[in-house]
């Protein structure tokens, strides 16, 4: 059986594959539907070499052999792959960026996930490493790089395993290293280990940590590491999605792959969602077509609110995403859709609320992971976010006063100075404003913090106003001065 | 004794061969002597300095930027019970402040015996899952107060010792890079040209790119 058949081919035998694939892959629910890195989750071996052979594996890599290395990067040019990690921009392009005859560069694997609501990389990573090993061979070989850092984040040691594993066999069947198949391509791929910092999955604290720095954002320009990066040299930094991902453009071609999903938003995007829904879970859906609400109420997906419940708001990419409401249910899973809407669909996770959440508290728990996750470089997210969080704090243990309510939205003006993009309310009667946000901090960290208590104030203003009470009133005391 | 054993020092110096500079091998040497002594003392920190050429500060420096190394002694088992918004909104208060009850610590602190560390901690990547916490990093997913009981009962039991290691120790296997297929990891300033595949342009299209 072709793993990669066309799905229709395949019904029948849906449910119960569901059922075994969620067996071997807690989280994970296949469908009826194109796979692009999820091909082997229904395997109970699919993380050992002899399952990938079997499967297909390293056909794509054979291929991209094949052909020269301008071939392969023309070619995932022309799939517009776009980054799976958050930012979205189209990998072909940012190969490109790396200055000509600047040697050696390096490919750095972004595999530090720890985004509030996101897991699809420590699934790909312990579920199907080859592939991943597969994607950074084909992008080392089109883009000239010569050596290779897999950062995989620290908690997640069944992902070290299963790639220390599945590199050792790689190495001994000469998949990886010298000469590989035969040819004059040669890299390593190295297996690194994160320590547990959020702030690392910025690139360039990536590159400083990978270097044994503290984990910090990199003044910016050079915006892209691919001009300046590890150790100052070229260095392409990709997500794990993208990177598995390659394989299948590799052997099918970027035409199957644009196939797949809209003009824009190509391919399958692996989702995660989240909270108060009937069957939460990790899915590959077609990119830039299903609507939220196929993906919280369509039967192939969440099957609905738990407990006959009604949804309040959900959260579409991941905890640094301005949140929306039900108004937004028809949005497509589509970056520019979204990010028109007032949000954005960064690293694919979806967190949904009923209306039993008590928003303030829910905001409290995302300030809090901004405010401890902030890295200090910055002073407008190292201060406020930590005032932020003492303000959200003060609120939802009953002693915030209104006056708090704009505080909050003072010290979030010197993270994000203007207008912040938030979502239209038709109960509320606001118009939507849409993404991005203008920020005063390198990385995105500090913005975050306070998206995730301004979308939640706008939108939700009067459950804050329930938990605070008034503010003293400033009596002016008339003072006698001394000679009058 | 918090010095890294000599096989430990062969394996430093093995991880410290895969990078171009060796200051790169600084948190898996961190890792390493974590999982070697259970948490990173003062006297480590002074031996990966001297491994790595660099000065003990430099390593404090970076250690303590990162939450998974721990400077004091922690439990054989550190329970990181997930607080995030997936969990949040599931049960993780109610999870952790049950933990606290049933070890009766507070978050932040470890058991007498020293048995258990019990952290209140950030989102762990399966939040579809809630509430999930961790064990020396291995997930558990769906915790219910029941399951935190079996599960505190079977690692003092030592039922679960083959699937949670001691704290410390992530990956139970490493990579290990056979020397006859290693392509090397040259320090960047000593490459000049590219890589093999990479087709040296020719003077001709050189020119035409100048052009």
């Amino acid at each position: 059986m072709d793993p990669r058949s066309i799905p229709s081919q395949r019904s029948g035998r849906q449910l119960m594959s569901t059922a075994i694939t969620r067996d071997y892959t807690p989280g994970f629910y296949e469908g009826d539907r194109p796979k692009v890195v999820t091909s082997r989750f229904e395997y109970e071996d699919s993380h050992t070499l002899e399952r990938f052979l079997a499967t297909g594996g390293y056909a794509g890599l054979r291929k991209a052999l094949e052909g020269s290395p301008d071939d392969m990067a023309a070619g995932v040019k022309a799939s517009t792959l776009l980054g799976r990690g958050g930012a979205g921009f189209p990998a072909g392009v940012k190969w490109g960026f790396t200055p000509q005859g600047v040697w050696p560069r390096y490919l750095v694997v972004n595999g530090d996930e720890s985004e509030p609501g996101t897991y699809k990389d420590r699934l790909l990573m312990e579920r199907d490493p080859h592939q991943l090993l597969e994607g950074c061979l084909i992008a080392s070989y089109a883009a000239g790089l010569s050596q290779c850092f897999l950062y995989v984040r620290g908690e997640m040691p069944l992902a070290h395993e299963r790639l220390a594993q599945a590199l050792n066999d790689a190495y001994a069947a000469g998949y990886v290293g010298k000469n590989i198949l035969g040819t004059d391509f040669s890299v390593d791929i190295v297996l690194h280990t994160g320590a547990g910092a959020y702030v690392v999955g910025e690139e360039t604290a990536l590159i400083e940590s990978l270097e044994g720095e503290r984990g910090m954002p990199r003044l910016k320009p050079p915006y892209f590491p691919a001009a300046v990066g590890l150790y100052g040299q070229p260095t392409i930094v990709n997500n794990v999605e993208t990177l598995a991902n390659l394989p299948f453009i590799a052997n099918e071609g970027s035409a199957a792959f644009t196939a797949i999903g809209t003009e824009t938003s190509p391919g399958t995007r692996m989702i995660a969602i989240s909270g108060h829904v009937k069957r939460p879970g990790v899915y590959e859906i077609v990119n830039g077509v299903t609507t939220f609400r196929d993906i919280i109420y369509g039967d192939e997906f969440c099957q609905g609110i738990r407990d006959g419940n009604e949804l309040k708001a959900f959260i579409p990419g991941g905890g640094s995403a301005p949140w929306f409401l039900p108004d937004q249910l028809d949005i497509a899973f589509e970056a520019k859709q979204a990010g028109a809407a007032g949000s954005m669909l960064g690293s694919g996770a979806v967190m949904v609320m009923d209306d039993t959440t008590d928003i303030p508290e829910a905001a409290l728990t995302l300030v809090r992971f901004y405010a401890h996750e902030s890295c200090g470089k910055c002073v407008p997210c190292r201060e406020g976010g930590t005032w932020l969080l003492r303000i959200v704090e003060r609120i939802c243990s009953g002693h915030g006063t209104d006056a708090d309510l704009d505080q909050l939205l003072e010290v979030g003006q010197s993270i994000c100075p203007g207008e912040m993009p938030h979502a239209s309310s038709e109960r509320l009667g606001v118009e939507a404003v849409p993404f991005p946000y203008k920020m005063t901090t390198i990385c995105f960290v500090g913005p975050s913090a306070y998206v995730s208590i301004h979308s939640p104030l706008t939108l939700f203003r009067s459950e804050f106003e329930a938990k605070v009470v008034p503010a003293p009133k400033r009596i002016s005391i008339p003072v006698a001065v001394a000679g009058s | 004794m918090s010095r890294l054993t000599d096989s430990n020092v062969l394996l430093a110096h093995e991880i410290i061969s895969m990078y171009p500079r060796q200051k790169s091998a600084l948190i898996p040497l961190l890792h390493l002597s974590q999982e070697q002594n259970g948490y990173i003392t003062d006297d480590a920190m002074k031996h990966l300095a001297e491994l790595l050429d660099i000065t003990p500060a430099e390593v404090i420096g970076t250690a303590t930027f990162y939450e998974m190394f721990k400077f004091e002694p922690v439990g054989t088992y550190v329970i990181n019970v997930c607080q995030t918004l997936s969990c949040a909104i599931l049960g993780a208060g109610a999870l952790l402040h049950h933990a606290e009850e049933k070890l009766g610590i507070k978050a932040g602190s470890t058991t007498a015996d020293g048995m258990f560390t019990l952290e209140p901690a950030e989102c762990q990547a399966a939040c579809t899952e809630a509430p999930t916490l961790q064990v020396n990093y291995r997930h558990r997913f769906n915790v219910t107060a029941d399951d935190f009981d079996q599960m505190i009962d079977g690692l003092r039991a030592g039922t679960l010792a083959n699937e949670i290691p001691p704290h410390g120790t992530l990956g139970r296997n490493r990579q290990h890079i056979p020397g006859d297929k290693f392509v090397g990891a040259p320090d960047p300033d000593e490459v000049t040209e590219g890589p093999a595949w990479i087709p040296v342009p020719s003077p001709a299209s050189a020119a035409g790119d100048n052009s």
